[in-house]
């Protein structure tokens, strides 16, 4: 059996020999020209003067380009539409680019880059929260609100109350692979362009409004990324566009890639948050009622910034019922670059502002935080599974009209987008603040496993022993859960297609419309596909992902992959295969319930033929061995605007326990070990599932420990550079490290049961954060309220804190 | 400026190429001699994505000039597997699923072997600050080093 099984990646080969390409690996034929933007160096301001020459006189330099020179459109937006190619006149972060140079070589294109001089009338950029705020610079009129009963009220009768701010910062995707693209010019002005995206269609969409053509003049290839993280949803317009008009123009082949510190500086990365929360709770440390004000910096251009804030609003409960509580968030607008999807989506800081108050609260009362946790956790349902699903509500026709035709309608920053009447949670259900009933909760048991195997107790209690004792080295443990949403929250983007050949020797080709950045996606979809015909994996072949082989498809986003792929692919297959059994029957006199597909062959009627000589015998007697399929996830309906909804199919699970131990003296602190219990459902490849969660795990801890993004105050990131931006390495990782997979079928009908595993594992890591919290917590009485990321710097402020308070 | 003629030894094979003065080791393997298995990650000595060996010493390519290669034995991922049969640490990479999106596996694999060479029996420590150079976005480490341990158990086995 193909599903279910620990196989390595399917281009682990390839790997391993240095031979798996990359955009920037692809031969390129010979005159490929090479793409470089001058940026701005300024936050804010107008251009008052731009002179070239100097740019256009360097050696090797073909052409450049300003905004006047584009063709056709000027936009890379995903969302609102401002976010131009090249800037109109005013800039608007230090970044920003300005022109793009043309030249025969990389090193040719960079160096000419810099040459350009450029005269700015400067304006006061807005770069901090207060700043944002003062001048009410943000995206949507006014705040959004999303609330449930009665919080104000709730947290004035309650017998005692915590309040704090926590401040939280970004993340640089730090994808290895910087962002790249490869635009190789068609006959008849077509455009073939191979790049390292998430979105392909999006990709298409952006590509065929800038060099004038409809969608079908645009072909975009992906095969494989570097890394992705969210971080090549939207930001490889740029480059994409940037290669597709240089190579409309020159007639050649156009290639670009970022190198690091242009990658982190021209991009957007992960949202900042500033979180005030306010809660009111028991003796027992059950919360009564919660408010909580979001404020993110979503940089200079709308990019994904609406949905991302919405999702952090989304996960305020985490895995907690809160009767009460109130969620307040402000989208500000600052001269920064446009933050963007990063792993999670929000969620993850929207899940930390919770854990916060939970942590508040255990201090507050002196009491086990997995104890209070535990307390506030939503009820566990029974093994009969969930109640009734509300059935799907009849889809009203979603109000796409005529003249939104441009609109971006693959990206989850479609604007204008409709909102779907979401049916109403039963009554008397456990409801999220959103109204979305939850009913497949497994932490209770999750967790008791957990806090079992880690032998949390005993070694909580020898922490506090050796804090006792110890004035200057000072350890911590701390547990926190994971319930994350898994869907698209913009309700359409929930469908996936898949294209499936047989050919007559048995082998089987298939393309979907996920990307490949890593996650093992490509071999997930290649076992169900070998699951379904019953044949051995090495038939099964999955190229690159092709806007001309799968159209329309949605960014490889929201841990959504194999759940929308998987399913399309297996409809495919299932096509294809049943109209085989039908033939096979016929032949046979027999029912095509009656044929079977397994173990590389084929039985009707009792014969025995291999799968290959099947589709001989098919393709013979003219039966099509070729099929789509298409999937939509079912039961999802959202209405962002009043919050109410059911805009998860499912919610993944998963808890992690960290102990930490840090130097008093100055700040520096490290991981000791960390036991993670994750919850993929029915995993297709435990394998690829437990690289995910590992992963996952590093990758967040590292955002709340050591990757600090720093902006001087003229909105220049001084932090730009792997020298600099201190992400995870290898001997960072845990010393000790038991990373397990619960074992559990996804209650909901996804491919196989599984569930989505590539965001969840992220937030596994807020518990080093809280253990870092709790080590420093006992250097003193007070609280001492650890932002994030809790560097070293953060970590020996916060000490000083607990001393002495704030 | 005019272009240097080096001659260098590459994977065992005599090689040349012309290259700029300035251009860097990483620039003149991928671009003269389309050996594309080292990659730039940061171009700036952090990453470790562009790792080979220079006369046995592990080097970021990216920091070294490609004339600095005169007549001396460079070894990249391309030569790891001899006659097609791989290495035992690219084939526990595989085991061990000690890559996701695999760009850094190039150069993890080269340092790994490097280190091997001098010391085959490294502790766990040894082996996670060795490759404390090699940065990896995806993994979180842990099969990295369980993959490493697994080769160097039986590199061991088979001396
Ligand atoms: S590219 Fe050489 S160390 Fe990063
Ligand atoms: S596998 Fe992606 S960077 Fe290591």
């Amino acid at each position: 059996m193909s599903v279910a099984s620990p196989l390595p990646h399917d281009a682990a080969r390839l790997h391993v020999t240095g031979t798996a390409r990359y955009i920037d690996d692809i031969p390129v034929p010979r005159g490929c020209l090479h793409l470089a933007f001058g940026l701005s160096t300024i936050a804010r301001g107008r251009i008052t003067a731009m002179d070239l020459a100097a740019v256009r006189a360097a050696p090797g330099v073909v052409a450049v380009l300003t905004a006047e020179d584009l063709p056709f459109a000027n936009d890379v937006s995903p969302s609102a539409h401002d976010e131009p190619l090249l800037a109109t006149g005013t800039v608007h972060y230090v970044g920003q680019p300005i022109f793009c140079v043309i030249a025969t070589s990389h090193l040719a294109a960079r160096k000419a880059a810099r040459l350009g001089k450029i005269a700015y009338d400067e304006a006061p950029p807005i770069l901090t929260f207060d700043e944002a705020l003062a001048a009410n610079s943000r995206f949507e009129e006014g705040p959004r609100i999303y609330q449930k009963g009665d919080p104000a009220a709730a947290i004035a009768s309650a017998a005692h109350v915590v309040e704090g701010r926590l401040e939280l910062g970004g993340q640089e995707h730090f994808y290895l692979e910087g962002q790249a693209a490869l635009a190789l010019p068609q006959e008849g002005g077509d455009m073939l362009v191979m790049s390292s995206t998430q979105h392909p269609t999006e990709i298409q969409h952006k590509v065929a409004e800038a060099i004038g053509v409809p969608m079908h003049g645009v072909r975009v290839e992906t095969r494989r990324m570097g890394g992705g993280f969210g971080g090549k949803e939207s930001q490889g317009n740029a480059l994409a566009v940037a290669c597709a008009v240089a190579a409309r123009l020159t007639a050649k082949p156009c290639k670009m890639r970022y190198d690091r510190d242009d990658d982190m500086v021209i991009t957007g990365k992960r949202h900042d948050f500033r979180i005030d929360y306010r809660a009111g709770f028991d003796a027992e440390g059950r919360i009564a009622g919660v408010e909580f004000v979001h404020y993110t910096r979503c940089g200079w251009a709308m990019d994904l910034s609406l949905p991302v804030a919405d999702r952090a609003m989304l996960h305020a409960d985490n895995a907690y019922l809160l009767e009460n509580a109130r969620i307040e968030s402000h989208r500000l607008k600052t001269n920064t670059q446009s933050a963007t999807a990063y792993r999670g989506f929000g969620g993850p800081q929207g899940m930390v502002g919770i854990e916060r108050v939970m942590d508040h609260v255990a201090h507050a009362l002196g009491l086990d935080g997995a104890e209070v946790r535990r307390r506030n956790y939503y009820a566990e349902m029974s093994e009969g599974g969930p109640s009734a699903p509300p059935t799907a509500p009849p889809s009203p026709p979603e109000r796409i009209s005529e003249e939104k035709k441009h609109e971006d309608l693959a990206s989850r920053g479609a604007v204008g987008e409709t909102t779907q009447a979401a049916p109403a949670a039963p009554a008397g259900a456990q409801t999220t603040p959103y109204g979305m009933e939850v009913s497949d909760f497994i932490l209770h048991g999750l967790t008791r496993k957990l806090l079992e195997t880690s032998d949390y107790a005993a070694r909580r209690a020898a922490i506090d022993a050796w804090n006792a004792g110890n004035p200057i080295l000072k350890r911590g443990i701390a547990f926190s859960p994971v319930k994350f949403g898994i869907s698209f929250t913009l309700t359409h983007l929930n469908q996936a297609g898949a294209l499936v050949h047989v050919y007559q020797d048995g082998s089987v080709h298939l393309n979907h419309g996920g990307t490949e950045m890593g996650q093992g996606l490509f071999q997930k979809v290649a076992q169900v596909a070998a699951a379904r015909f019953g044949i051995p994996l090495e038939m099964v072949k999955i190229t690159a992902t092709d806007t001309g082989k799968v159209p329309n498809t949605s960014a490889t986003a929201a841990s959504s992959g194999s759940d929308l792929n998987g399913m399309a692919v297996k409809a495919a297959c299932d096509t294809i295969r049943d109209r085989m059994a039908v033939h096979l029957a016929q032949e046979h006199q027999c029912a095509p319930e009656d044929v079977r597909f397994e173990g590389g062959r084929v039985l009707v009627g009792g014969e025995s033929m291999s799968f290959a000589e099947a589709a001989q015998r098919a393709y013979v007697a003219r039966i099509s061995l070729s099929a789509t399929g298409f999937y939509k996830t079912p039961n999802v309906a959202w209405d962002r605007i009043k919050g109410q909804g059911r805009p998860f199919f499912y919610f993944a699970y998963g808890a992690a326990v960290t102990e930490v131990a840090v130097d008093t003296l100055t700040g520096e602190n490290r991981i000791l070990r960390a036991d993670v219990l994750h919850d993929a459902g029915a995993s297709l490849n435990p394998a690829l599932d437990i690289g995910q969660v590992e992963g996952g795990y590093v990758q967040g801890a590292g955002w709340l420990t050591t990757e600090e993004l720093v902006w001087d105050g003229k909105g220049r990131l001084r932090t730009h550079a792997p020298s600099t931006y201190k992400i995870p390495a290898c001997s960072d990782r845990p010393e000790v490290f038991n990373v397990a997979l619960w074992d559990g079928a996804n209650r909901e009908e996804t491919i196989y049961r599984s569930k989505a595993v590539g965001e969840p594992p992220f937030m596994l890591g807020i518990s080093a954060w809280l253990a870092l919290g709790q080590a420093v917590a006992a250097c003193g009485p007070h609280y001492p309220a650890l932002n994030a990321p809790a560097t070293a710097e953060e970590v020996w402020r916060a000490i000083g804190r607990a001393r002495h308070g704030l | 400026m005019s272009k240097i003629h080096v001659t260098t030894t590459v994977n065992g094979d005599e090689t040349e190429f012309l290259c700029d003065p300035r251009e860097t080791l990483l620039d003149c393997l991928r671009n003269q001699l389309d050996l594309t298995g080292a990659k730039e990650g940061c171009g700036t000595g952090d990453c470790g994505a562009c790792s080979v060996t220079m006369d046995g010493t592990l080097v970021c390519s990216c920091l070294v000039l490609g004339v600095e290669a005169q007549g001396k034995t460079i070894e990249t991922i391309e030569g790891m597997a001899a006659g097609g049969e791989l290495h035992p640490l690219q084939r526990q990479f595989i085991e061990h699923a000690a890559l996701q999106c695999g760009i850094c596996t190039p150069g993890i694999l080269v340092a790994a072997k490097n280190l091997l060479e001098t010391n085959p029996d490294p502790t766990e420590t040894e082996i996670r600050y060795w490759l404390a150079g090699n940065l990896c976005r995806c993994t979180g480490y842990d099969k990295i080093v369980r993959a490493v341990q697994a080769a160097a158990a039986e590199m061991r086995e088979t001396a």
